[in-house]
């Protein structure tokens, strides 16, 4: 009866998943599906309790809850700036769990004396088990490492450029062979090799260190994503382990949208995915110098720049990275709402991968409530941009840089750009010339319609905002 | 050979299952508009953290004099709780700000 029971609410627990992802779909819904998806974990995790024989119970509440107030504390105080990090963390955590859970399995079947039957029976079940346990084990201790190293690598406590050392390609791909022969070998061996078990979880962490060293601070999201759906992968085959439905169903659920967002992620940057992960983003430079360019810049006054917005018909505001870095969300939400009062048609260009996450300039800007329907993508506003009077790059770089469709030897060529050059004028507040991720010059910067704003952008945006109310 | 032809006859019905939860995942996720991105990303990743049903699970079989497989065990679903917990708070605290903006 309580087996049905469960087995019914995991099921429940099933449909909440997909409901939940299905209504996070639309802004107006997104909480709602959020919450459901909780609540459907929240069903999983009661209905587990009631399983027949199950022991440690204050332990286990125990750890739940001490798990539950640290991660609760910990995504309160995190900025919205250090948002994708705390994502990457908490997904290693998970990978780490799979690969305990992995580890503990294996631990039991060397250390209970009857345990050793079901594992060297020979049969195509115990072959399956031992499959989903390998996975278990090798892919969470990957999505751990891996993860652990994106996040150092968003924090800065891991450099976040692109770690290379010889023959790299040649040490990821053998030691990946290594593993996998490793693993094979297991299979034909008489007795079951325990200390080999956790060699291989060793390699693993090891792999996943290695793995996204090698990756670019500015590629992280993608690795991320990728690693979430490791995650879920290493969900499902724990779930092959103790034949969990909700489990099962939920990784493969969470696998398959995590491998497709990456994928997304990538489009967005017009890359495949081979080449974030095995570096193709060469910076042989001198892109644009073969073409011969004017590298002029053109400054331009505090009250020139605020004349020339509150006289301007339609304004876009483009904001990047920097505007998260200083965070400038409030203030930049403060000029758009002066300026409306002034009669100018004011709205956001947001490109998919600004900042260092897609979305990442949608969530900053909603923090300081800027409406929703003024935020708009790249290919809706594209088009409009040569009806536009003032173009505002706020800490923006590689993602308005007509090198993306005007060089062919650009190392960024045909990547979807927000089409700032294309505006009448266009004002740059930035800290400095120096380049963007992809370490190659903008020659937007030195277009005779470009005038730079330098400095930080909260305060250059503060000194803006008092121009315009003096006017 | 044949093993593995028995392999996938004896898990046919899983194998049916796992298929259709792929078109499932490829087909609720396409939808998403490009805004909702990051939540998404934070909300599939709290949802990866079932794990902890796992851990639950293995911690729950470990006999109470067993203290390695006990430690193991405690930090699996430790782990896990911060991802499920952390995630979902995390996505709530990033979709809540939609949810203002609007009102203004």
């Amino acid at each position: 009866m309580i087996t049905q029971i469960i087995d019914i609410s995991y099921l429940i627990a099933v449909v909440l998943f997909v409901l939940g992802i299905k209504n996070m779909s639309h802004p107006d819904t997104a909480r709602k599906g959020n919450l459901l998806a909780a609540g459907g974990m929240g069903l999983a995790m009661l209905a587990t309790f009631f399983t027949p024989g199950l022991q440690n119970i204050l332990i286990i509440l125990f750890a739940i809850v001490l798990g539950s107030v640290i991660g609760y504390y910990m995504s309160r105080k995190v900025a919205m700036t250090a948002m994708p990090q705390m994502v990457s963390f908490f997904n290693g955590m998970g990978g780490a769990a799979a690969a305990l859970i992995a580890i503990a399995e294996v631990y039991g079947i060397f250390h209970s004396p009857d345990a050793q039957l079901t594992f060297m029976s020979n049969t195509s079940t115990a072959y399956f088990y031992f499959g989903a346990l390998l996975v278990s084990l090798v892919i969470g201790a990957i999505s751990f490492s891996g993860s652990i190293i994106a996040m150092g690598k968003l924090q800065g406590f891991v450099s976040g450029a692109s770690v290379k050392w010889p023959m790299q390609k040649v040490t990821n791909n053998g030691l990946l062979l290594v593993i996998a022969f490793l693993c094979v070998w297991l299979f034909q061996m008489e007795s079951g090799q325990e200390p080999l078990i956790y060699i291989i979880c060793l390699l693993g962490l090891v792999f996943g260190v290695l793995f996204v060293m090698p990756i670019g601070g500015a590629d992280m999201p993608v690795v991320i994503s990728l690693l979430n759906a490791f995650t879920g992968l290493t969900a499902a085959t724990t779930g092959m382990l103790f034949d969990n439905k909700v489990m099962l169903m939920g990784g493969v659920l969470v696998g398959a949208a995590g491998l497709l967002l990456t994928l997304l992620m990538c489009k967005a940057m017009n890359r495949s995915l081979s080449a974030v992960l095995f570096g193709a983003f060469n910076t042989a430079g001198g892109a644009a110098s073969d073409r011969d360019i004017d590298t002029t810049v053109r400054e331009i006054s505090l009250s020139d720049a605020s004349v020339l917005l509150s006289y301007a018909k339609k304004v876009v505001i483009i904001p990047g990275y920097g505007l998260a870095v200083a965070q400038a969300q409030h203030v930049v939400h403060e000029l758009e709402k002066l300026l409306e009062d002034k009669g100018v048609e004011v709205k956001y260009g947001i490109h998919p991968v600004a900042g260092r996450m897609p979305g990442h300039m949608n969530v900053l800007l909603a923090e300081s409530d800027v409406p929703y329907d003024k935020l708009i993508e790249m290919e809706t506003i594209n088009p409009e941009f040569p009806q536009i009077d003032v173009v505002v790059v706020i800490g923006a770089n590689d993602v308005v840089n007509p090198a993306a469709y005007l060089d062919p030897a650009s190392p960024i060529y045909g990547m979807p750009i927000l089409e700032a050059d294309k505006a009448q004028h266009v004002i740059v507040i930035k800290r400095s010339m120096s380049a963007g991720y992809a370490g190659i010059d903008n020659e937007l910067f030195y277009n005779p319609k470009t005038r730079m704003l330098f400095g930080d952008a909260k305060g250059v945006l503060t000194k803006l905002v008092a121009a315009v109310k003096e006017l | 050979m044949e093993q593995l032809l028995s392999l996938i006859h004896e898990n046919l019905q899983l194998i049916y299952v796992l298929i259709l939860a792929v078109f499932v995942g490829i087909e609720v996720m396409g939808k998403v508009p490009q805004v909702l991105h990051t939540p998404l990303m934070s909300g599939s990743n709290a949802l990866s953290g079932v794990v902890i049903i796992g851990s639950i699970l293995v911690m729950g079989k470990t006999a109470p004099d067993n203290y390695l497989a006990l430690v193991l065990g405690f930090m699996a679903v430790l782990l896990a709780t911060l991802n499920v917990v952390g995630g979902f708070a995390v996505t709530d605290r990033m979709l809540d700000m939609f949810r203002k903006k609007k009102k203004g």
